[in-house]
């Protein structure tokens, strides 16, 4: 979707300021963000693919003004709603006001460690050869699909070449949406600066990004 | 985003009738979620502890100087990025997928995620909040020079820039270059030259002088 989480090139968000010495943490709130979203992630109700889309749907508005574990927060609670977890009273109330649906698994404490260090890899094998390999010259698609996608705005239908083929995986722009992993090759793509961003540009500029295979085609 | 920011050496000190519309949003929503029987809250403080005391930037900067004194090691994490850096023991959540770049004399690499907030937390932790922000996300790969500037780093003009939008699955570390003058260094030594923003890419390795 072109939403406003897809933010590559644009202007007037004002300077980085990195913050000397920055805390992990910036209030208690943030903590607590943090570990109930990896906790209610341990459901399994939900693909990482299903979060992103429900942070970057997001009103656009609230999407550039709130932090990020804000972010995590608003779409957490989304996804808690959508999944049948918690009821919007139940959130207005502070408190337990009625059954749910039960998730797979709860996280607990002596869980933690072990559901950290495995993480959740996301690499599936696929039947079919790579369609591109290194060296390719390759050009993105142009498409504007309002559902979720991993190809930004300011790489389509842009011509670049295959720096590496990184493996097979889970489909995003299907996963996001419950129509299955679908997994596809994915190709580091890189473009010369001026081919995405035009005349005046730094000369010295490459950006790659990470294609899934039907994002691509060939020149 | 900036109520919560608050100046070095002070404190917040909460109050049970003056809450800021997030503490109570997620005060709510913990509430709710224990009730129900749906999270633990020890398994939050687990969560919390793990990313404050076991799992940061000292990760990377052991996988970084390690690659500088062993050019096995490095030949190997560029080749498997992800079974090298667990040979260290550096493994999980949003790093299943690793890639070492390597900057070298005449390239510098800097990586981002413009649609979000992708970022190898095995190696580096929690990403800092202008990594998540933004100004950065969106400067980052179209004006990356501009970008390192607001971290104080001015590179060679014929230099050039290669920026990594992490759109997949891949997480990206940089390994910045071995700062002259650090021949002899002892591996702990030069992992403290290392620092978070270097594996990044919005900064360079601490020069010799830092440690010694």
């Amino acid at each position: 979707m072109n939403g406003p989480h897809d933010l590559g090139g644009a202007h007037g968000l004002g300077p980085v300021a990195p913050e000397k010495d920055e805390p992990y943490f910036h209030a208690e709130w943030e903590k607590r963000a943090l570990g109930i979203t990896l906790s209610c992630g341990a459901f399994g109700a939900w693909t990482i693919d299903e979060s992103r889309h429900a942070r970057e749907s997001l009103p656009p508005a609230t999407y550039l003004s709130a932090s990020y574990y804000e972010i995590w927060t608003r779409a957490l609670e989304t996804l808690l709603k959508r999944h049948g977890f918690v009821s919007q009273a139940e959130l207005d109330a502070g408190h337990r006001l009625e059954q749910g649906a039960t998730p797979k698994r709860v996280l607990k404490a002596d869980m933690v460690a072990g559901v950290l260090a495995k993480g959740g890899p996301c690499d599936r094998p696929v039947e079919t050869a790579p369609r591109f390999t290194v060296g390719d010259r390759v050009r993105t698609k142009n498409f504007n699909p309002e559902t979720h996608t991993r190809l930004p705005r300011y790489a389509r239908a842009k011509l670049g070449r295959v720096e590496a083929v990184q493996g097979s995986f889970v489909f995003p722009d299907d996963n996001a949406h419950g129509r299955g992993e679908n997994p596809q090759w994915v190709y580091t793509v890189v473009f010369d600066g001026p081919e995405i961003w035009g005349e005046g540009v730094d000369p010295t500029l490459t950006v790659s990004i990470d294609a899934w295979e039907s994002y691509l085609e060939h020149v | 985003m900036s109520e919560h920011h608050h100046g070095h050496g002070h404190h917040h000190h909460h109050h049970d009738n003056h809450f800021t519309d997030m503490e109570a949003r997620v005060k709510a929503l913990e509430t709710v979620l224990t009730e129900k029987g749906l999270i633990d809250p020890a398994a939050i403080d687990a969560i919390v502890e793990t990313y404050e005391m076991k799992i940061g930037p000292r990760n990377g900067a052991r996988v970084v100087a390690k690659a500088w004194v062993d050019a096995d090691f490095a030949e190997w994490l560029k080749r498997d990025a992800t079974a090298a850096i667990a040979s260290l023991g550096f493994t999980g959540r949003q790093g299943e997928h690793m890639r070492a770049v390597f900057n070298t004399a005449d390239t510098h690499n800097l990586v981002v995620c413009t649609l979000c907030s992708c970022y190898p937390w095995s190696v580096l932790g929690l990403p800092p909040v202008w990594y998540k922000a933004p100004p950065y996300r969106s400067r980052a790969v179209i004006d990356p020079r501009g970008v390192l500037s607001e971290f104080g780093v001015t590179l060679p003009e014929a230099t050039r820039i290669r920026v990594w939008d992490s759109t997949a699955e891949l997480r990206y570390l940089v390994v910045p270059e071995r700062p002259a003058g650090t021949e002899g260094f002892s591996e702990e030594e030069l992992a403290g030259l290392v620092t978070r923003d270097s594996m990044i890419g919005t900064g360079l390795a601490l020069s010799a002088e830092a440690v010694r």
